[in-house]
């Protein structure tokens, strides 16, 4: 008689969690979608300052990236304390820079060719002088199209701290 | 008498799986930071080219020294007041004969300072002991500069702001680039950038004593 069965289960019932791939799979799609691969293991440090003018940099077929910075603890043995450039997955001397590019360059569909951006990925902290020496480096490799990437925000709150 | 039912799939592991995948994808993402300061090079010169005559008055001076301290045209300033210092120097329109003479600038008219914003040149000389976050706060506080400049020009000629103006630009989609909206608002983009070109000049860094 169930008047009386009912006693009996009276126990609290298991949570259900049929729905828990569900969520865990609505999950992985976003990240999925939003996962970019990182092309470049990073050897230096490279906190991107703010900006507020930004502009939104060209396709990604169309960019170079060069980052600057001072290397990361592990490599600080090897490439000293002050500010490296990086090229690809690498530290690179300065001299090497109009090489890369131009190898990047001709990498590139013709037409993306005269559309090609240099990215500079340029730790915060830095000094601007190697940055100086990169940009020259690129005027005679005739890269002239730049763009100092970094972060939305307000600069000014960059040079508080 | 119990019920009988096709037996079902166990998916209790289903979330392990999930997860495990979950994971990979959250350790290797990277959010990519996709937008920057744009601005060009000047191409390589000559060894021994002269350099242009640019009257004295025509060329505001910012340095940043290695102390990462402003200096504009001779005098200590603080990066707040950097963008309303170049607006008004861009836009002070002291030309007086018809050629220099500059009909739309609303400055000051100070025959002291730039005679138009054609002529003017803004140049940005920075210590090699500078530091980056210094160097692109100051680019970017003088970017801002011509950007109001260049919105309050298209808002008085086709009222609609620059900068909404270049957006709607660049997200033109790419099938319909060969219609007269689209050519009319390049040519609209340009006429606007020619009265306030983006006369920035990067000096060699120097160290001064």
């Amino acid at each position: 008689m169930s008047k009386f069965n009912k006693k009996k289960n009276a126990e609290v019932p298991a949570v259900n969690t049929a729905s828990l791939p569900d969520i865990v799979f609505m999950l992985l799609f976003f990240f999925m979608v939003a996962t970019v691969m990182r092309d470049d293991e990073l050897q230096i440090e490279n906190q991107l300052p703010k900006a507020n003018q930004v502009e939104k940099l060209a396709e990604k077929k169309k960019v170079v990236t060069i980052y600057i910075g001072k290397p990361s603890p592990n490599f600080a043995k090897q490439y000293g304390v002050t500010e490296v450039i990086q090229l690809g997955d690498k530290i690179s001397p300065i001299s090497d820079v109009q090489t890369y590019v131009n190898t990047k360059r001709n990498a590139m569909d013709e037409d993306d060719k005269d559309e090609m951006m240099v990215s500079l990925k340029v730790d915060q902290n830095s000094q601007v002088g190697i940055l100086t020496d990169v940009k020259q480096e690129l005027r005679d490799a005739m890269a002239l199209k730049i763009s100092y990437t970094s972060i939305e925000g307000d600069p000014l709150r960059n040079l508080k701290n | 008498m119990a019920r009988r039912s096709a037996p079902e799939v166990n998916a209790g592991s289903m979330a392990d799986i999930a997860f495990l995948l979950l994971i990979f994808f959250l350790v290797t993402t990277t959010i990519e930071v996709d937008s920057g300061i744009a601005s060009k090079l000047p191409p390589p010169l000559p060894e021994d080219t002269p350099p242009p005559p640019i009257k004295e008055k025509n060329i505001f001076q910012v340095i940043v020294n290695a102390e990462n301290r402003l200096l504009v045209e001779e005098e200590d300033m603080d990066i707040k007041n950097l963008t309303n210092a170049a607006i008004a120097f861009l836009d002070n329109g002291g030309g007086t004969d018809p050629r220099n003479a500059c009909t739309y600038c609303r400055g000051a008219k100070d025959p002291e300072s730039s005679d138009n914003p054609k002529k003017a040149i803004i140049s940005l000389v920075n210590d090699r002991q500078a530091s980056y976050k210094m160097y692109l706060a100051v680019t970017n506080e003088l970017v801002r500069a011509y950007a109001t400049l260049r919105d309050r020009e298209a808002k008085r000629l086709y009222n609609e702001t620059f900068s909404s103006m270049t957006n709607r630009y660049s997200e033109w989609p790419a099938t319909e680039k060969e219609s007269p909206e689209y050519l009319e608002l390049e040519e609209r983009i340009k006429k606007v950038r020619e009265l306030f070109p983006r006369n920035l000049s990067e000096a060699e860094p120097q160290n001064r004593e």
